[in-house]
């Protein structure tokens, strides 16, 4: 598949998805990260980090798009936009991992190499979940882990839809601040 | 976890929001509370009815609201992944430039004699006060959208949002100021701008990283 008709893919998809669409959301997602697996393997490589570690830097760089999803124009192609974020988190890890000052020169925007190694587990985030508030973590739990929707996890925690919806939103957005601040304390 | 699993919970989370709607509601926020600060605080100079009839007070508009207009629209660019100057960032030469045109006029129209009075102006210190004063809410409002935004340069967006702040309490506090001379506003409001701009980079390198 070429880059551009993968990327109308995306586009399509992510279109979809910001109309509200949840099944073209995780098209687009499913998609793009063998890309993103790829670009962190390399990177890990060039950089010497563990390649290990690459999920890791998937896993953070996938709730960064989900958290800035916003911020793509739908008028502009979305390769370069995956590629910026991407681009962003990458500088951040690798700095974190290797304490070096990583030349942004040498983060190429390209997304095209392929690795279609099927998908590994990554640990920080299984550290960071430790640091969620218990009911943040039970219900990220259950969605994640025991593949229960919304609604299975309200009746189970007997919460409403909405209060389900809202603590997923904040866990998510607490994982990308521990992601960061995890940063900074190195 | 694995990453099919935290795909799951990204899906589950899908509500759609925009960044343009956001920054706009941030705009809007922004000139309401500058808005209340000048009605309640500050209010029109005495001889208002008559200054809208000068050209030169009127021209004081053109400048700070081409700047609020020029800046917010480039912090819808640079508040985006991979946004920068590159795109929008010459926009930013459109209240710059008026005003040198302006005060060239002004130059030429009026007597040498006059230069320094008009340049020196009555209210110096109440421009260099109140447009940062009436920034502070617009820059907050600004800086707000811009955390749900992902700049890819921090420090420019916070000085960009910055810009825009100035433009809308330059735009209030014209509205006050009984100098009208291009050659007051081209060397005190530019003051002003910076410092609220300056404001913009230190806190935007801080708080907008994502």
């Amino acid at each position: 598949m070429t880059t551009s008709s993968r990327e109308n893919d995306w586009a399509v998809w992510m279109r979809a998805a910001m109309a509200g669409d949840a099944g073209a959301y995780r098209q687009f997602l499913v998609s793009a990260t063998p890309h993103l697996r790829a670009l962190a393997r390399s990177r890990c490589r060039g950089f010497g980090v563990p390649v290990g570690e690459a999920e890791d830097i998937v896993q953070e760089v996938l709730l960064a798009i989900h958290l800035k999803r916003g911020t793509w124009d739908q008028t502009r192609p979305i390769g370069p936009w995956v590629a910026a974020i991407a681009r962003n988190k990458l500088i951040d890890v690798l700095r974190r991992r290797r304490h070096i000052t990583v030349p942004i020169e040498d983060l190429v925007d390209s997304l095209q190499a392929e690795d279609l190694t099927p998908e590994l587990s990554a640990r920080d985030i299984d550290t960071l979940l430790g640091h969620l508030k218990p009911q943040q973590r039970e219900i990220v739990r259950s969605i994640s882990l025991n593949g229960s929707s919304i609604r299975e996890t309200a009746d189970r925690l007997q919460m409403t839809e909405g209060a389900v919806r809202v603590t997923l939103h904040r866990a998510l957005k607490t994982l990308a601040v521990f992601y960061r601040s995890s940063a900074r304390e190195d | 976890m694995k990453t099919d699993d935290l795909i799951e919970l990204l899906v589950k989370d899908l509500a759609p929001w925009r960044f343009r709607s956001i920054l706009a509601g941030a705009v809007a926020g922004g000139i309401i509370i500058a808005a209340i600060l000048f009605f309640v605080g500050i209010g029109f100079r005495p001889d208002i009815s008559e200054a809208v009839k000068s050209n030169r007070f009127l021209f004081k508009f053109a400048v700070t609201v081409s700047l609020a207009i020029t800046a917010i629209w480039v912090t819808l660019s640079v508040g985006r992944p991979g946004g920068s100057l590159a795109h929008r960032g010459l926009a930013l030469a459109i209240a710059p430039a008026l005003l040198v045109c302006a005060a060239m006029v002004e130059l030429l129209v009026l007597p040498e004699s006059q230069w320094t009075p008009r340049l020196v102006g009555h209210n110096a210190r109440f421009c260099l006060t109140l447009i940062p004063l009436l920034s502070i809410g617009p820059l907050a409002c600004l800086l707000a959208a811009l955390r749900e935004g992902a700049p890819s340069s921090p420090g420019l967006a916070g000085a960009v949002a910055g810009l825009g702040a100035s433009g809308i309490a330059a735009t209030f506090y014209a509205a006050n100021c009984t100098d009208d001379s291009a050659l007051f506003v081209i060397t005190w409001y530019p003051i002003a701008t910076l410092i609220v701009t300056t404001a913009g980079y230190l806190i935007g390198r801080k708080l907008l990283r994502w």
